[in-house]
């Protein structure tokens, strides 16, 4: 077997939903090739030299690949997808957005959000916001997958020692084309890389009270984040969101603040090792799966909180 | 400007689904139906997009069971002008899907088309960018901001670190995320109306297309549960908790 790990940065740094991804591929087994899609990003190809289990590197550094635009991408991958019997990337908004393109160049049904591989051709995967569990069997030649990162514990960064070769761009696209961005610029850790998240709900009330868990969140060395009621009311922007459908996280600590516990926002959180609910409504149903939960008005609770941390 | 907005007949998003007896599948005996909560923002753009004047007809369309038509009737009593059903006996996989919906576009030549992100049952995530790479359009998804200007589309996306801007030329496929609007209700005299619009069925094997599935699904389980946790006090006994038992914050 041949595994094509599709690596996820930003063109200076590689982001460690990739580590996890490889986790995935090593458990599928047979020899991985990670693909370096950017501009620039040479520094990025030389720390996926390092990383355990890679066997070779292949670099695509090009205009064409600055910003990961999904049409020239998928064009690239399709030029090489038949070397190999597994195509992987990370379930973030960069593999959800190109890899089932990816998947409909070659013809082949993807397998989105893995959270076990039973074998080859074989996996898990959560289906209605996670209320069940899919055991699926791929049929197809190539299996596309994404990979739900927090289930897969990360491979090394270092011990690997593969070689890097360059790829050449193949059909590039003009159809779309990358105008701007705004990246939120934090100290704190990135949501779904932390070891500990604070996440407010429609109980914070407005997007000022969330200094209260800023305040936590940086004696924590956590990261802050929101269910879908707190950004739709505008409290926090939009890569705060961890739920269903924003981002899924498995902190070894999540802290629910003032949040009720929808089965959407249960979905992104609910593999978190521990979970702490504070809510003035006893009957939420965050308290149905939270190891700790306290039942008091938040804007007494936090303060207090923040004093004995 | 013609739009296509492709929908999806799903479990309401207040069910809790869980899998049948033999865990051979889920079981949707009697769980209410709805549309796909990111379809009706799909639908909520096309129409507004008509009644800014930068559209002309809004027609949904739906790969489905001959149930479905109740879908596409709440699409026409949203401002969908008309609808196209490509019937099914059963549920087909996303890729099965874009390859009909890409023959409903290809005769339809719509300048735009606008579906959601991502359908609630199956959480897949797949079915607008499969449609692009069938149709080589550009893709724009998860907007949450689009303006129409000539022949391209400016899309505001959201992504993991924050948000993005693209340009992509007509026609395009563009999937929505939750922000991109907040979706009307249908008033009653446009349910009436929308019985009088023209809706079309055909069979899917009209199509010519492979709709064969290519995954296997082997069974359904219930996901682990969670071991029932307590009730604390106060503060000092959660963070006594958090320090001494669960040990997650020294």
């Amino acid at each position: 077997m041949s595994i094509l790990v599709l690596a996820e940065h930003d063109n200076s740094n590689l982001k460690p939903s990739t580590l996890n991804t490889l986790a995935a591929a090593k458990e599928i087994g047979g020899s991985i090739h990670l693909l370096v899609t950017g501009k620039g990003c040479q520094s990025v190809a030389d720390a996926c030299a390092t990383v355990e289990g890679v066997e070779k590197v292949l670099l695509a550094d090009d205009d064409a690949y600055e910003h990961q635009l999904a049409e020239s991408l998928s064009n690239l991958v399709k030029s090489i997808a038949s070397n190999y019997t597994h195509i992987l990337a990370p379930a973030t908004t960069f593999g959800k957005n190109v890899l089932p393109r990816i998947s409909a160049l070659i013809d082949v049904q993807q397998i989105s959000e893995i959270t076990d591989v039973v074998s080859a051709d074989t996996f898990k995967r959560p289906i209605y916001a996670g209320s069940c569990i899919a055991t699926v069997k791929s049929n197809d030649s190539i299996k596309v997958i994404t990979v739900r990162a927090t289930a897969f514990d990360p491979v090394s960064a270092t011990g690997g020692s593969a070689a890097i070769e360059a790829l050449a761009s193949a059909d590039v696209s003009s159809l779309s084309s990358f105008v701007g961005e705004e990246i939120a610029k934090s100290d704190r850790p990135e949501l779904t890389a932390a070891s500990i998240v604070v996440s407010g709900g429609r109980g914070m009330q407005s997007g000022d009270n969330f200094h209260l868990l800023e305040t936590i969140a940086d004696k924590l060395g956590a990261a802050v984040g929101a269910s879908r009621a707190a950004v739709d009311a505008g409290f926090v922007p939009n890569d705060y969101q961890v739920g269903q459908t924003g981002k899924i996280v498995a902190p070894d600590l999540y802290i629910a603040v003032g949040i009720s516990g929808a089965i959407q926002h249960l979905a992104g959180m609910k593999d978190s090792k521990v979970i702490v609910a504070i809510n003035k409504d006893p009957d939420a149903p965050i308290f149905q799966v939270a190891d700790y939960g306290l039942v008091a008005d938040l804007f007494d609770a936090l303060p207090e909180l923040s004093d004995q941390l | 400007m013609k739009i296509v907005v492709p929908i999806k007949r799903v479990v309401d998003y207040n069910v809790k689904v869980r899998p049948l007896g033999d865990q051979s599948d889920v079981d949707l005996n009697n769980v209410k139906m709805a549309m796909n909560p990111f379809c009706e923002i799909a639908i909520e753009e096309a129409v507004r997009l008509k009644e800014a004047g930068t559209a002309t007809e809004v027609i949904a369309v739906t790969v489905g069971t001959s149930a479905s038509q109740e879908q596409l009737r709440t699409a026409l009593a949203l401002g969908a002008d008309r609808a196209v059903l490509i019937e099914t006996d059963v549920l087909l996989e996303p890729l099965a899907i874009a390859k009909a919906l890409a023959k409903v576009i290809e005769k339809e030549s719509p300048k735009l088309v606008i579906l959601g992100k991502q359908a609630i049952d199956g959480d897949n995530n797949q079915t607008g960018q499969m449609l692009a790479a069938l149709l080589d359009y550009g893709q724009a998804t998860f907007a949450s901001e689009v303006s129409i200007e000539g022949d391209t589309a400016s899309v505001t996306r959201e992504i993991d670190g924050g948000l993005q801007t693209i340009k992509v030329s007509l026609p395009a496929i563009i999937t929505t995320d939750l922000r991109l609007n907040e979706p009307r209700y249908a008033s009653l005299p446009n349910i009436m109306k929308a019985k009088k619009k023209e809706m079309d069925i055909q069979p899917v094997a009209d199509l010519g297309i492979d709709v064969a599935n290519r995954l296997e699904l082997v069974s359904v389980e219930p996901p682990a549960t969670r071991q029932e946790g307590i009730k604390v006090e106060s503060v000092e006994e959660l963070v006594s908790k958090l320090k001494n038992e669960a040990k997650v914050i020294s």
